[in-house]
């Protein structure tokens, strides 16, 4: 398989990141040179393989449903690039 | 004492008990040694205060009687690790100068035993690379200079290739580094250094950037097997922050080291022996095999088929788990941010800004092969590929083979600019040894082997059982105790 420039637009834009159309050509290459890379594991027989979820078979933990932190709203806004009082700024998204 | 930063980690801890030095005399002979180097990049933060304050503190402990496990004994930590109150960069433009407000686990846990910090250490961007070629920071320069050829910068590997560069240079006793691939490994094997990337769930993945969390481990570099092994025994154990951290006793790994490898079963995988495989490696591995054989243990040849998928089932499993991992930067919380006419223009102009094109490339790919009509063809399928890969392991640790031997890295290390301009895959063949290990979650380590022609490190990589990391470190030191020994590099990149 490998990608069109129109793909590679609509993945950028899934991704969230803006490409310049002087990049697109490139971008497609690059992509197009790793998709060829990986393309050899369709000669593999997968037939009744189970998917690997986890590199070592553990119990998923879990513990109690109960608050164990909180209270450091400060500590969290800290490194905001722009925030007002105890809220993250961002451009308005509901008109 | 002559110059301190020569001793390896457990001699400075004995010198320290002993008395017969500081760890402020330690510590400053370390920081001297940072700033005469810079031309190396090895650190993007230095903290010297913060390093005395800690020395300072060890001295008055060691003066009570109550030293710890680490106590004095100066580290680099990758700029990886969240660092409370120390900028940390995953050296990449869009964290900008993001400081946390908590410590990770695993560098936690080395100020519990008393380790004193120097900075924080150059990496690829989010531990994308092998080379430290894609780091925002600039490249690191490795103290190894080709023989014949001192104007060509060598590559200390990646992505832990501040660390390596570090350790290899004498700027630290030991560095924290992180695995992914073969981001402890490889690095380590270009410096001549040893690297151990712990079983997954060795160590704690809290605090620690995210690349891929199914794969991503932490662990030491140093420049002797007890060091590691010392290293390691402070940076394992459970933490009930990461789920995957395993909740089983730390062994005394420093107690393995120096054990008997006599009896011990080594398997020689091979399909390791690839196209082109140079004749100085094959004959590397050949000599390795019969120095584990003079020391008693016993050689056999193993099967592990599915190898030569490792790599391209690496290249959609790991920038699969980068793409969901990176989505959090996003402008919002942390980190960069651009101006934008909306609030998906201003992600997409804050991620283009601040990633760099590696990382906007595995954002991509990982995207693309989870996306509708993609995912099973790619995802799903890599991920049967990784059963397949951990079934051979899983199958020849039940035949009885203790751990398996193969080569660390296809080649020494190379020039910045050498590999990878034209073509990503290019770079992405330095872990075509090391990445099966993460796959199946396994320990490895790399132990340096000798010289090459060219005058850089060629090293060995041992592969282990789930938490039998003891079984690595006797091996590991019974290569090194046979293997001509490394004699680091004369600091001719000194500035006054």
């Amino acid at each position: 398989m490998s990608v069109d420039s129109a793909t590679v637009r609509r993945i950028a834009h899934l991704s969230r990141i803006a490409i310049e159309d002087s990049e697109v050509e490139r971008l497609r290459g690059e992509l197009n040179a790793i998709l060829a890379f990986v393309e050899t594991l369709s000669e593999v027989d997968v037939d009744g393989v189970e998917p690997l979820t986890s590199a070592l078979p553990m119990q998923m933990k879990k513990r109690v449903d109960v608050v164990t932190d909180g209270g450091i709203a400060d500590e969290i806004l800290a490194n905001a690039p722009i925030r007002e009082d105890h809220y993250f700024v961002v451009p308005k998204v509901v008109e | 004492m002559s110059d301190p930063t020569h001793l390896s980690l457990a001699e400075a801890r004995d010198a320290l008990k002993l008395k017969k030095l500081s760890a402020v005399e330690l510590t400053q002979a370390h920081i001297g040694a940072i700033e005469k180097s810079r031309a190396l990049n090895c650190f993007i933060t230095e903290t010297p205060e913060l390093a005395l304050a800690q020395a300072r503190e060890s001295d008055a402990r060691i003066a009570r009687g109550e030293g710890r496990l680490l106590e004095g004994l100066p580290l680099g930590i990758k700029d990886l690790y969240c660092t409370k109150g120390v900028r940390t960069t995953a050296a990449s433009r869009i964290l900008d100068d993001f400081t946390p407000t908590y410590e990770s686990t695993v560098s936690a846990n080395l100020l519990r035993d008393g380790a004193v910090t120097l900075g924080k250490l150059n990496l690829d961007e989010f531990a994308m690379g092998s080379s430290n070629e894609t780091s925002a920071f600039g490249p690191v320069v490795s103290p190894w200079r080709r023989a014949g050829d001192p104007d060509a910068k060598i590559v200390p590997g990646g992505s832990s290739g501040g660390s390596s560069a570090a350790v290899a240079a004498h700027l630290c006793l030991g560095a924290t580094a992180t695995d992914t691939g073969g981001s402890i490994r490889q690095p380590a094997a270009f410096t001549g250094a040893v690297g151990v990337k712990p079983t997954y769930g060795r160590c704690s993945r809290w605090g620690i950037v995210a690349f891929a969390s199914s794969l991503d481990q932490a662990g030491p570099i140093t420049r002797t097997v007890r060091d590691a092994a010392i290293m390691l025994k402070s940076m394992a154990g459970h933490d009930p922050k990461d789920t995957t951290s395993v909740d089983a006793p730390v062994p005394d790994y420093e107690a393995a080291v120096g054990a008997s490898v006599k009896g011990r079963r080594i398997g020689v995988p091979k399909e390791y022996r690839i196209d082109g495989m140079s004749a100085e490696i094959a004959a590397l591995w050949d000599r390795a095999a019969a120095w584990l054989k003079d020391a008693g243990a016993e050689i056999v040849e193993i099967s592990l088929p599915h190898t030569r998928y490792a790599l391209p089932t690496y290249y959609i499993i790991a920038p699969a788990e980068a793409s969901s991992n990176l989505a959090r930067y996003d402008g919002v919380r942390y980190g960069r941010r651009e101006q934008g006419r909306d609030v998906i223009d201003m992600y997409e102009k804050t991620r283009a800004a601040g990633f760099g094109p590696e990382v906007r490339r595995r954002i991509m790919i990982g995207t693309y092969v989870l996306s509708a009509g993609y995912y099973d063809a790619y995802y799903v399928r890599a991920q049967k590929v990784r059963s397949l890969i951990k079934r051979d392991f899983d199958e020849a640790f039940a035949s009885g083979v203790d751990a398996v031997l193969t080569p660390a890295t296809p080649s020494t290390a190379f020039a910045q600019g050498e590999k990878g301009a034209a073509d990503p895959v290019e770079m992405y063949l330095n872990d075509v040894f090391t990445v099966t290990v993460n796959m199946a979650g396994l320990p490895g380590v790399a132990v340096p082997g000798g010289l090459a022609a060219n005058g850089l490190p060629l090293s060995l990589q041992l592969i282990g059982k789930p938490f039998d990391e003891e079984t690595l470190f006797s091996l590991a030191a019974a290569i090194e105790a046979a293997a001509p020994k490394i004699e680091f590099p004369q600091p001719w990149w000194r500035e006054g």
